[in-house]
């Protein structure tokens, strides 16, 4: 008899479409229904390392702002700590690593605050550089897409950083470099994300 | 048996069972889809792990749409239903504690949503959102009203299938999913431009809930399965742990 495999396939993806708010951030559609919304506060008040914010526009294949995108962020603390059990290592009190940001309904920016991780040991011992994973879901986007955010005041540690180095095109691994400057003695960085075109951000299968 | 630890990467995504970034149909996704290959990355530490959620994030009662925005003493109209279903990987592991989030229209198709604007009418003991965790067994349940069809801007006679949308986590950040539930029976499914971004018929019919008539509450609500599959994971046999774990 033939040998069996069993093996379940994966659900398939479906758009997000245009009212994620109401499942995933139901104050934005425009009402009150939990006594708390998840992923409002990435880094918890007790985290080490510096304070930073990050902001940008997701921008479709004609350069118009997507105004209906939702993103969410997965990071390591600033010691390059996950706060997940298959990850060696204590995170502070209250720092979960994980936040939603959606954008204004009008312009389509989007900005989240949380402290600049720490540089992560990668596969076989190489250190990535310090980075934000997000994933990006809207109407018209079919499979949630998956890209990171580096820093560009982390020029060394970019330029040695494996994942980076896997994009052939080094003019595309710009795409995923944010721009430092500082608002108010604030770290605030640059991302923006285009989902078509010129410059097209680079996604990942991850 | 002992199983071997699943330590390992997570299965590469199937991307011909998905549907593809761009689906000339479904008008949106043609400005939306980016037109260069993804790069393909192993997993790292980064997408291995995921967040985790407890029983003080969410409430109890979160999982009920019949009452998380009912006004006292009301109730929304519509079929009364329960969702219930169990998260597997492709393994066919339970995903035990993982967060499952919902979202869906009314009976009368309408959502609550600044940016709805459908002539069908906002039940005021209806609020349209749900979540819970999954038990030890991957097990989850909710009980809300049937959503109704809907039209959508796309061709100018498309309507929406009666759906509830769907948000799964997993424990790592690359099993992210949001997908569509559907319902058995219904004649809109096959019409569906966002349904048929998926190529595959047997894909879609794991979008497709079954009527679960041993699960219905008699003279009170009647229930549908839905099952959501997750990516599984390699067991680590016969190499050395990630680094960096
Ligand atoms: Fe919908």
């Amino acid at each position: 008899m033939r040998q069996k495999l069993v093996y379940l396939k994966e659900t398939p993806s479906q758009t997000a479409g245009p009212y994620v708010h109401i499942g995933l951030a139901p104050g934005a559609a425009g009402f009150e229904i939990y006594e708390q919304e998840l992923g409002w506060d990435i880094a918890g008040p007790n985290a080490r390392g510096e304070r930073i914010r990050v902001e940008g526009v997701v921008t479709d294949g004609t350069g118009s702002p997507v105004k209906d995108v939702l993103l969410e962020a997965w990071q390591a603390n600033s010691d390059g700590i996950y706060a997940h059990p298959e990850h060696t290592g204590e995170v502070e009190d209250g720092f979960r690593g994980w936040g939603r940001v959606i954008t204004d309904f009008e312009t389509g920016e989007w900005g989240l605050d949380t402290v600049k991780p720490g540089p992560v040991m990668g596969r076989g011992d190489q250190m990535m550089a310090p980075h934000i994973n997000l994933w990006i879901v809207a109407r018209g986007i079919n499979v949630g897409l998956n890209t990171r955010i580096y820093f560009d005041d982390e020029a060394a540690a970019n330029a040695a950083d494996p994942v980076l180095n896997v994009i052939e095109w080094e003019r595309r691994r710009a795409t995923l470099i944010a721009r430092r400057a500082l608002r108010d003695g604030l770290a605030v960085y640059r991302f923006d994300i285009r989902l078509q075109g010129e410059d097209e951000t680079v996604f990942f299968d991850i | 048996m002992i199983k071997p630890p699943l330590q390992g990467d997570f299965y590469q995504r199937d991307r011909r069972w998905h549907p593809p970034a761009l689906s000339q149909e479904y008008k949106t996704s043609v400005t939306r889809s980016p037109q260069f290959p993804l790069i393909s990355l192993e997993n790292t530490v980064s997408e291995i792990t995921g967040p985790a959620f407890g029983h003080n994030d969410i409430n109890a009662t979160d999982n009920d749409l019949l009452s998380n925005f009912a006004q006292p003493g009301g109730s929304p109209i519509g079929e009364r239903i329960i969702v219930h279903g169990r998260v597997l990987d492709e393994n066919a592991r339970p995903v035990p504690n993982t967060l499952v989030e919902i979202w869906q229209a009314n009976a009368s198709g309408r959502y609550r949503h600044k940016k709805d604007t459908y002539l069908g009418a906002l039940d005021p003991n209806f609020g349209g959102c749900g979540r819970t965790l999954t038990d030890e067994n991957g097990c989850y349940h909710f009980r809300t009203v049937k959503p109704g069809a809907y039209p959508w801007r796309n061709r100018v006679n498309d309507w929406r299938p009666a759906h509830i949308h769907v948000s799964v986590f997993g424990t790592g950040f690359a099993q992210r999913l949001i997908t569509q539930l559907y319902f058995e029976g219904d004649p809109l499914i096959a019409r569906c431009p966002i349904v048929n971004t998926i190529p595959d018929p047997e894909a879609v019919e794991m979008l497709v809930a079954r009527l679960d008539i041993n699960a219905t509450i008699p003279l009170d609500t009647i229930a549908y399965r839905f099952d959501i599959v997750l990516r599984g994971r390699r067991s680590t046999m016969f190499e050395n742990r990630m680094e960096g774990n």
